[in-house]
């Protein structure tokens, strides 16, 4: 079987919605999608991590990504974030900015928020410090020296502490929470950013399965209201997620369509879902 | 400075800093008011504090600003910063040729501008950077310019670069190295390998005084004081979060917006100020400064003070800077051979059974007891750190 360019449906899968025709360089593609990444590849070593990966984001969609370990999903999200820069094509988000010219905290500043794999919250602080330093707010030296917490910081924090169910642990150092807490935890430190676009790295790993269910219920709620990518491999997850799947193999776009239209693709059964 | 505290009884070490920093400030306000008192009383009286003794806190004093200075970039932003000495040097010779200047001709040779090391060169005239040292004020911006500019310059392209951990400790070690190197040379303008000495007055008043000498350690106390309270300040405060939030997780605050580099930069500068204004009130005290002040040794024995008296902790940073150096004062003159070994022995247990100093261990002791209701117990387990 030959090789996908394009990241269109295999012909046996019929989409739910006229499949993705991603002409590389076309400019007016860019036009009104949110994410739009075009013919991206980076290099480790001369290893190519992504490879002329292409793929658009529409404003207020949520979408799920799969794939294999070491299929570049994180890589992925390092490139959109600016973490790592890639060796050629682009990354425009609104249509207009190019995020491959911009460093970490001007593209999170411009509202694309990252929860990582690992979950990363600061863990000498408390829960409550964290959804802090987190919230929206003009994060430059010396306005950060004299602010101090507002009114409207404290409804917000509190809010967000009912949404991630950690009310009662609001003084806890965030060290010392659970693994499934502390994913919530930087879940909510992301809504506090108030990003538009969420980049999500596995965030049911490590949980239990009833965890799991009410981090789906979460993200759909969260999805109302943001543009999602979540990264996962818990094929339940996805299926309770209930959107459209891109499946990344070998750093390029395997098949997309809804879940199960890329579970018939011969080549994801091949590479992924059949092991 | 305890604005924001209130809503954030979860801040590390929070409720314990409270209290930590009242009596921090007690003692040494105290001590900056009855050592000079008891200097005072007449000879022969018991309670007479020499004037030696009186310089001799006061230089330590100055350490402990210093130590002060390092805790605030190593123990809440994570710069191991191993090159601290050298703005405290760069502050003590800013006092140092102000104090040249005040010699005036009463020099060996007599030159009425020139300092005697620059006649003794032959040199025909002061070098430009020599001129406004006459003048107090302009000394004293330069004794918190000079460290600050180059603190400044150094962390704008050490941190946009991105460099840290390890390298940006060794490269703290090659600045300060550098500078010693320079300092030595004759032709830098700085007296060479003697340095500057021979202080005679400070503001008109003889150095050798007794009054001069209290004064010298009220104002180390009072900028010791002030020191811990702007730390205090920049700790408590949202940037202070900040700060610890960087040391901890430098990549996610970066990804959470916060440009990672400016607070480095910010911290790094003000630190390098406290160092310098250190250095300049310790050398009128010792009445020498010269180039072994940039010796790299110096930086590094700063780092363990700090990590003896507690990272993290400003009150353990003092109380370090003072345990060690008073520790030293006895050794060197009891066992002079066996110091060195004494204080990598005490750094080792430190590391290995004190991770967070004495100052650490000091709120494990008291926190159950203190009630406060922030369980020490809980963060410990956090593993954090
Ligand atoms: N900084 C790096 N240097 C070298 N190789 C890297 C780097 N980052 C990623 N890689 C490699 O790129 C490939 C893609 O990694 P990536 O982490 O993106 O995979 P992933 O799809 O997120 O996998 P997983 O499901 O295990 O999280 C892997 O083979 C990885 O080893
Ligand atoms: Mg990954």
């Amino acid at each position: 079987m030959t090789r996908i360019p394009t990241p269109v449906m295999q012909a046996t899968a019929v989409p739910a919605e006229a499949p993705f025709d991603i002409s590389p360089g076309a400019p007016t593609m860019a036009a009104g999608s949110l994410l739009y990444l075009d013919n991206v590849s980076v290099s480790f070593d001369g290893f190519r991590a992504i490879n002329k990966l292409s793929m658009i984001i529409k404003p207020g969609e949520m979408r799920a990504i799969i794939g294999p370990n070491g299929a570049g999903k994180t890589t992925m999200m390092d490139i959109i974030t600016g973490k790592t820069r890639p060796d050629e094509g682009d990354v425009i988000y609104q249509g207009k900015v190019d995020l491959t010219k911009h460093d970490e905290a001007a593209i999170a500043n411009m509202g694309i928020g990252r929860k990582f794999q690992k979950p990363t919250v600061f863990e000498s602080h408390s829960v409550y410090d964290n959804l802090l330093l987190a919230l929206k707010q003009d994060r430059r030296v010396f306005p950060m020296l004299f602010r101090l917490p507002s009114k409207d910081e404290q409804t917000r924090i509190d809010e967000l502490l009912a949404l991630t169910r950690l009310g009662d642990l609001r003084e806890t150092v965030a060290g010392s929470l659970s693994h499934g807490q502390k994913q919530w935890l930087e879940i909510g430190m992301l809504l506090a950013q108030d990003p538009q676009l969420l980049l999500i790295d596995e965030p049911a790993a490590g949980m239990t399965d009833a965890e799991t269910e009410e981090t789906a219920k979460l993200l759909k709620d969260i999805a109302q209201t943001h543009s999602v990518v979540v990264v996962e491999h818990d094929m339940d997850f996805i299926r309770s997620l209930g959107v459209r799947v891109t499946v990344l193999h070998e750093g390029s776009v395997l098949a997309e369509g809804s879940l199960d239209q890329v579970s018939a693709n011969q080549r994801v059964v091949e590479v992924y879902l059949g092991r | 400075m305890t604005t924001s505290l209130s809503t954030s009884r979860g801040f590390l070490f929070g409720a314990m800093t409270g209290r930590a920093t009242v009596i921090t400030l007690g003692l040494i306000l105290g001590a900056a008011v009855l050592v000079p008192v008891l200097n005072a009383l007449p000879d022969g009286s018991p309670f007479k504090v020499p004037t030696y003794t009186v310089s001799l806190f006061g230089k330590y004093l100055c350490y402990a600003l210093l130590a002060l200075a390092v805790d605030l970039v190593w123990g809440y932003c994570g710069i191991l910063s191993l090159g601290h000495g050298a703005f405290f040097a760069l502050g003590g010779y800013a006092m140092g040729m102000y104090l040249m200047r005040q010699i005036g001709d009463r020099g060996v040779y007599g030159h009425p501008v020139l300092p005697d090391f620059m006649v003794f060169l032959n040199w025909k005239e002061l070098p430009w950077y020599w001129y406004g040292f006459d003048n107090f004020a302009f000394a004293m911006l330069m004794v918190a310019l000079v460290p600050g500019i180059l603190a400044f310059a150094f962390g704008w392209f050490a941190f946009r670069s991105r460099v840290t951990g390890v390298y940006l400790s060794i490269i703290t070690q090659a600045m300060t190295y550098a500078l010693l190197l320079a300092f030595f040379r004759n032709d830098m303008g700085f007296g060479g390998n003697n340095g500057l000495t021979d202080f005679r007055d400070l503001l008109g008043f003889d150095l050798r005084s007794d009054g001069v000498r209290r004064g010298l350690f009220i104002a180390s106390a009072l900028a010791l004081a002030l020191g811990y309270i702007a730390c205090r300040f920049v700790t408590t405060s949202r940037l202070g979060k900040v700060l610890i939030a960087v040391r901890d997780a430098e990549s996610r605050s970066r990804f959470m917006g916060y440009r990672v580099e400016h607070y480095k930069v910010f911290v790094f500068t003000l630190s390098a100020v406290l160092a310098g204004i250190a250095g300049a009130l310790y050398v009128p005290q010792v009445g020498i400064i010269n180039p072994g002040e940039f010796a790299p040794i110096n930086s590094i024995e700063i780092v363990i003070w700090v990590a003896l008296g507690g990272r993290g902790y400003l009150f353990g940073a003092i109380f370090g800077a003072l345990a060690v150096n008073i520790a030293k004062s006895y050794f060197t003159v009891a066992f002079p051979e066996i110091w060195l070994f004494f204080l990598g022995a005490l750094f080792v247990l430190t590391t290995l059974f004190l991770p967070k100093g004495c100052a650490g261990l000091l709120s494990i002791l008291k926190f159950p007891g203190l009630g406060t209701g922030m369980g020490f117990a809980r963060k410990k387990e956090a593993g954090n750190d």
